[in-house]
């Protein structure tokens, strides 16, 4: 009895060290994550005065009625698709990558892995500057698909120019965790699934596929959400010729001065991400 | 100079300013703030009088970028005995919020045109103090006093320029017709497919499908604005870009044709190009907007007596040449003609002669939100 007293009590005085470490990073949590919320928040239920600024009384659901308008539908629409595109290529060509990197000896594969973020050295609007000039009328890519006969490619300012500088962007987060998966993947049960006679593709769906769900479903995620909500690959690569999320948001502030429908928008799609991410979690990565 | 480079960090910014604007704490990560809080004690002294050439502290300059002379700022500094300290920014949006707020911390402020109007109804501006200012007889009488400030009270002009068009003239001919239509006709634009490019603003661009229609760029009718969206929505598919930072350069790299844009970044780009003569701007024959930006007190600026100076200082006649044969935007110091660089006088691009059919865009009030709507649309 008196043992379980000790014991209880030395895990609450273990509970508290750890809340006690842990407080730094809640503060920090709380000073610039929970308390812009709340202002976005607040801003959302304002009024736009005729001037362009915001009244901070006569609070109202104006801002989100908005939202229900065809233009935002379409922003929506747009964005979402833009973002599956972008997802579903990361995935499919991060997976087989994943798997040949978990499969190198130590030493190569933690090159690939550096090799992986590297990119993450430089600022990513000079990054994006830099694909502005590999894409150009002229640039790099267009010259070498010119040497070799297929003519010159216009690729800069098209919607094909975006989704290379989106998977561009976002790839590593798609690796990351898929090779995390892969890697604790027991090779053993690979091997179970031929000797029953699975066959290369059966072994890969019924076994590989479920076994690093969990890799898959956070990488996706880790992709989709930014995708969602890009605004300076689709602004520097696309030419800005498609009104999606990021842009039209930034549009709310910076030129229609209409902060309350650009805070009900900023709000809304965070919920929405934060909720759908969560139930994504709950239902497909249990043993995440 | 509605929009200058780098006005991706918009995102970023956004979230700076909404912190920025509920507290007026937190202007923290302005240079300004470094200043020990002077501002309970100076910004009640509004009123005080202050003398010709009277400093009281730092300058505290809240500027667009590249748009002062570095030289300028020097003899600002030897010859009163005070530092200047710069900061920039990149669009009026962006600076407003931060002004309005309070303790900013600013001395002047460069607001355009338009925004000097809200800034004035939302008494985030302090009156100037005129007899501090001797100088303001040299503005040109077109500038002073200005629509946006019809009583002069406010501001004083700092340079002006026009929106228009930029072209590669060994494609276009060096007789081009000089219209809108360059862009908005499908037949005449057709020719110049994929190498357009527009400003990624809804009040230019709008606004110059209103002028091709021969409406008002300030109009308030839906009808009007809805023929101007159905044209730009007919040019996207022939433009390459919406783009308000690099357009004098993808035009003078050959990337593009026809490049809509502000004079003086145009004129810039222009003399860095091999070669210059090659390309030209002008404001089409319907007409386009003309543009100033102002130097203005913020209503708590901590030293209001140097702020004065420095506004007297830059209205100097030959402060006001240098200014104009730095950044190459038009000069609205009438004083200054004499000691502007002959070349830039009598540049066309700096200086159109005609200037009848140039508007000032205003501020339409809840209209606003049509414009920038249907841009969006107009997108798609």
């Amino acid at each position: 009895m008196s043992v379980g007293i000790a014991e209880a009590k030395r895990e609450r005085s273990e509970r508290r060290r750890g809340f006690l470490l842990a407080l730094p990073s809640f503060a920090y949590m709380v000073l610039f994550f929970a308390v812009p919320l709340i202002i976005v928040l607040v801003y959302s239920f304002a009024t736009r005065t005729s001037t362009g600024s915001t009244a901070l009384s006569d609070w109202n659901l104006d801002a989100y009625r908005k939202l229900g308008e065809p233009i935002v539908r379409n922003v929506v629409v747009r964005s979402v698709i833009l973002a599956l595109v972008t997802t579903v290529i990361c995935l499919v060509v991060a997976y087989p990558f994943a798997w040949f990197c978990a499969h190198q000896r130590p030493t190569i594969r933690n090159l690939l892995l550096i090799a992986v973020m590297i990119p993450f050295w430089t600022n990513f609007l000079v990054r994006n500057y830099a694909w502005r000039i590999l894409l150009s009328n002229g640039g790099p890519i267009s010259s070498f698909t010119e040497a070799i006969g297929l003519g010159e490619t216009n690729i800069l300012f098209t919607k094909t120019a975006v989704v290379i500088g989106l998977v561009y962007a976002y790839l590593p987060f798609m690796i990351l965790p898929l090779y995390a998966s892969i890697d604790r993947l027991d090779r053993r049960l690979i091997e179970a699934g031929r000797d029953l006679y699975g066959s290369g593709s059966q072994t890969f769906r019924r076994i590989v596929l479920p076994l690093t769900m969990p890799g898959v479903i956070a990488g996706s995620i880790l992709v989709f959400v930014p995708s969602m909500g890009a605004y300076v690959t689709p602004e520097l690569l696309g030419g800005g010729k498609e009104t999606l999320l990021g842009s039209y948001i930034v549009t709310q502030f910076l030129t229609a001065r209409n902060w309350p429908v650009g805070a009900s928008l900023s709000f809304v799609l965070m919920a929405v991400m934060l909720v759908s991410t969560i139930v994504y979690f709950r239902s497909g990565g249990k043993n995440l | 100079m509605k929009s200058m480079k780098f006005r991706l960090a918009g995102v970023a910014v956004t979230g700076a300013i909404l912190l920025a604007s509920c507290g007026g704490d937190s202007s923290s990560d302005d240079a300004a703030a470094d200043e020990p809080a002077a501002e309970e004690s100076t910004s009640e002294a509004t009123g005080a009088d202050c003398a010709v050439d009277q400093v009281d502290g730092d300058l505290y300059l809240y500027n667009w970028s590249e748009y002062i002379d570095p030289d300028l700022k020097t003899a600002f500094e030897e010859q009163y005995g005070v530092a200047v300290i710069e900061d920039n920014y990149d669009s009026n949006e962006a600076m407003q919020p931060i002004v309005a707020a309070g303790n900013s911390g600013y001395d002047v402020i460069v607001p355009s045109d338009y925004m000097v109007s809200i800034m004035i109804e939302e008494g985030s501006l302090q009156a100037l103090q005129l007899d501090a200012i001797p100088n303001m007889a040299n503005l040109d009488p077109v500038f002073y006093p200005a629509p946006y400030d019809p009583t002069g009270a406010y501001t004083a002009a700092y340079q002006w320029g026009t929106t228009g068009l930029g072209v590669d003239l060994t494609v276009l001919g060096e007789d081009t017709p000089r219209t809108w239509g360059l862009v908005f006709d499908p037949e005449l634009s057709a020719n110049f497919g994929g190498n357009i490019t527009l400003l990624n603003d809804p009040r230019e661009t709008i606004g110059a499908a209103l002028k091709y229609l021969g409406y008002s760029l300030n109009t308030t009718s839906i009808e009007e604005l809805d023929e101007a969206k159905a044209l730009v929505a007919d040019a996207v598919a022939r433009i390459a870009a919406f783009d308000s930072d690099q357009y004098d350069e993808l035009l003078v790299s050959g990337q593009t044709q026809i490049a809509h844009g502000f004079s003086g970044n145009m004129l810039y780009g222009i003399d860095e190009a091999e070669n210059p003569d090659d390309y030209t701007y002008f404001v089409p024959d319907e007409g386009g907007t003309i543009w100033t930006d102002n130097m203005a007190l913020p209503f708590d600026a901590p030293h209001p007596c140097t702020a004065h100076t420095f506004i007297n200082f830059i209205l100097d006649a030959e402060n006001g040449a240098a200014l104009t044969n730095w950044n190459l935007y038009g000069s609205p110091n009438a004083a200054s003609e004499p000691f502007i660089d002959a070349e830039v006088l009598e540049n066309e691009i700096v200086y159109p002669a005609d200037r009848s059919k140039l508007e000032f865009i205003t501020n339409t009030g809840d209209f606003e939100t049509n414009f920038s709507d249907a841009f969006s649309e107009a997108k798609g």
